[in-house]
């Protein structure tokens, strides 16, 4: 079994959101950078759970991005796996960024693709399907379930107001979300580890982009808050029939 | 040239989500002096020519039942032959669940550009540049789509549906579906409930209304004005409600038209999930809570003494 979990930095969830040059960048000055938490703990983590199980399983990680994410893909070396590849290149565009996994896919013949659900800063949720459909593997999107039983997978995945179980054959690409796993805290050991884990570096294959980023808005901000006084609800109840007209 | 909104369906029923990407479609087709018109996949129960409501001039029904269920290798490909014999140049989706897992399929296949969560229609002055949401809601992009075919996929609750006298033509579409590679073996309904992602009304409790057992005044609020129920992450740990109900950064995103919060401190990554909402109600009992610098209307008060007044000036409201 060959398992690829791909990796993402975002900036952290507390993080100043702003912009620079002419507002068509994100303002990265104090930013702190985290793994995206999709990734880290849902992914991830039932990548880890699923080589436990099986320990001859082979768990790559995979990231796209610049030098500067390698403190990130480290860190999710930290928490487990063999080793890890970084696509050395800066895109946004998910098809290009798709593309790059792909191909890492492909030459690696990995039986399983695990993203997260979505990067919290571009919130695409578009990478596990593009990858899928350029290996031409099923996709489950928004799996919050996950068990395998030799090649074939039941997988878990949310509908509106509802959930739907699926059974696959591998190889597949799926998309995690909560549910899946729990969330770990990585430990001294799997720190020291990650040091001298094999982490590859390897130039971006040849790909389109299809979008490109114009510039960037912040939402206006709100108008400030209308308080009621605590012994007058009725007022309001009222507020929201009348001024609001929302019920 | 023609824009192709996917009407996507549960059961044979059209979802809500896409009446919003008819509407939004059909207002495109109208910026872009071309058609609207929609796809529908499988088996349908409802009247598929009602659909014209919403401003679609011809329905593409591919009649199949093996596209009852949603797999979106399949969809995709099916959608990718629509696309290509009708000449459709913009494909409309809504971002629902359904949306996220086909849309981005389809992008990758015929090398379209796609952006996925959308807010609002595209601005053609220069290209086709759309506003999709970016940082978990707390910013906006303008996305250039640079090819020839252009993919959006539409934010739930995000485009009002509009409604003009007027019926649409169904065609029926032969494509080949070829089998499903995903085998659905079970599906688990939450029923009776509003599904959170399309309910345009939500009611949502915190970790300070103590414990599962005073619910009750979240749900009674939430039944008297057919609302859907939400709760903050810390509460969906503590196995307090169910974890669909989370919203925020890791669970959820919504954009309802009111988001009620009741007992919620308002931190950045539960915000981040509802602060798109239209209207935000906070009832908290601390005036510092962060929450109430992104609500519109609030009480500073104990819930235990402000809710059931609520209820009951609802339901007076109400007449029940
Ligand atoms: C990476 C990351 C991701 C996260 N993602 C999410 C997410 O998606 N969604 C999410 O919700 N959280 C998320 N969190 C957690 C978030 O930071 C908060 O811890 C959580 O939202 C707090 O939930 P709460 O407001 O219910 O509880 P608390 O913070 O405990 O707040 C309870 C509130 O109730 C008020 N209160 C108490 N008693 C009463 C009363 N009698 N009447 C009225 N008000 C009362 C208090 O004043 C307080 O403001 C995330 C955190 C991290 C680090
Ligand atoms: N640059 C990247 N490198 C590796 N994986 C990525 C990258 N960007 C996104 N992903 C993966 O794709 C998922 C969905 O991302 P997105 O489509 O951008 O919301 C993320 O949760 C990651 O698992």
């Amino acid at each position: 079994m060959k398992i690829l979990v791909c990796i993402s930095k975002t900036p952290d969830t507390t993080a100043k959101i702003a912009f620079t040059d002419n507002n068509t960048k994100f303002a990265t000055d104090g930013v702190q950078w985290i793994i995206n938490p999709y990734d880290e703990w849902y992914a991830l983590v039932r990548a880890l759970e699923l080589k436990e199980k099986d320990p001859a399983t082979v768990l790559h990680l995979v990231t796209v991005g610049s030098a500067d994410t390698e403190p990130i893909i480290r860190k999710a070396l930290a928490l487990g796996g063999d080793e890890a590849i970084r696509v050395n290149a800066d895109s946004h565009d998910s098809y290009y960024i798709a593309a790059q996994i792909a191909e890492i896919a492909r030459q690696g013949q990995y039986d399983l693709v695990f993203t997260g659900k979505e990067t919290i800063d571009y919130n695409g949720s578009s990478i596990g399907g593009m990858v899928a459909e350029l290996l031409d593997m099923p996709f489950i999107s928004l799996a919050v379930k996950f068990e395998l039983a030799g090649t074939t997978a039941t997988v878990t995945r949310e509908i509106e107001g509802g959930e739907e179980v699926a059974e696959v054959n591998l190889p597949m690409v799926v998309s995690c979300q909560k549910g899946v796993a729990e969330a770990r805290i990585p430990n001294m050991r799997g720190i020291m580890a990650a040091r001298t884990k094999p982490l590859k570096v390897v130039d971006p294959a040849a790909a389109e982009t299809l979008t490109e980023i114009v510039s960037f808005t912040l939402p206006p901000a709100k108008a400030g808050v209308k308080l009621v006084p605590a012994d007058n609800p009725e007022e309001l109840v009222r507020l929201l029939h009348e001024e609001a007209k929302i019920i | 040239m023609s824009v192709l909104i996917f009407a996507d369906q549960f059961e044979g029923h059209i979802k809500k989500s896409s009446y919003e990407a008819l509407s939004y479609g059909a207002k495109l087709a109208e910026m872009m002096g071309t058609s609207a018109e929609g796809l529908v996949l499988g088996t349908i129960k409802d009247d598929l020519s009602s659909l014209g409501k919403y401003g679609v001039n011809k329905i593409h029904h591919v009649n199949d039942a093996s596209l009852d269920h949603l797999d979106a290798q399949q969809y995709a490909a099916v959608i990718a032959d629509a696309v290509k014999q009708l000449q459709a140049t913009v494909v409309v989706f809504s971002n629902n669940l359904s949306g996220k897992a086909v849309a981005p399929r389809l992008s990758a296949r015929l090398k379209a550009g796609l952006v996925a969560g959308a807010v609002a229609l595209p601005d053609l002055s220069n290209g086709f540049v759309v506003k999709k949401n970016v940082f978990s809601g707390k910013a906006f992009a303008q996305i250039a789509v640079k090819t020839d075919i252009k993919i959006v996929a539409l934010n739930p609750n995000s485009y009002s549906i509009t409604m003009v006298d007027g019926t649409a033509a169904i065609n029926n579409l032969t494509i080949s579906a070829g089998s499903p590679r995903v085998k659905i073996t079970a599906t688990n309904k939450v029923s009776g409930a509003v599904p959170l992602g399309e309910a345009e009304l939500v009611i949502s409790g915190g970790r300070g209304l103590k414990g599962p057992e005073n619910w009750g005044l979240v749900e009674d609020l939430a039944n008297l004005i057919g609302a859907a129920t939400a709760c903050s992450r810390a509460v969906a740990d503590a196995h307090w409600r169910p974890h669909h109900e989370h919203v925020g950064q890791t669970g959820l995103a919504i954009a309802p038209n009111l988001y009620f919060a009741i007992g919620i401190s308002g931190a950045i990554q539960h915000l981040a999930g509802v602060n798109r909402s239209k209207v935000i109600v906070v009832v908290n009992k601390d005036p510092e809570a962060p929450f109430f610098k992104a609500a519109d209307y609030g009480i500073v008060g104990d819930a235990f003494e402000v809710m059931p007044k609520v209820i009951e000036a609802v339901r007076k409201l109400k007449g029940k």
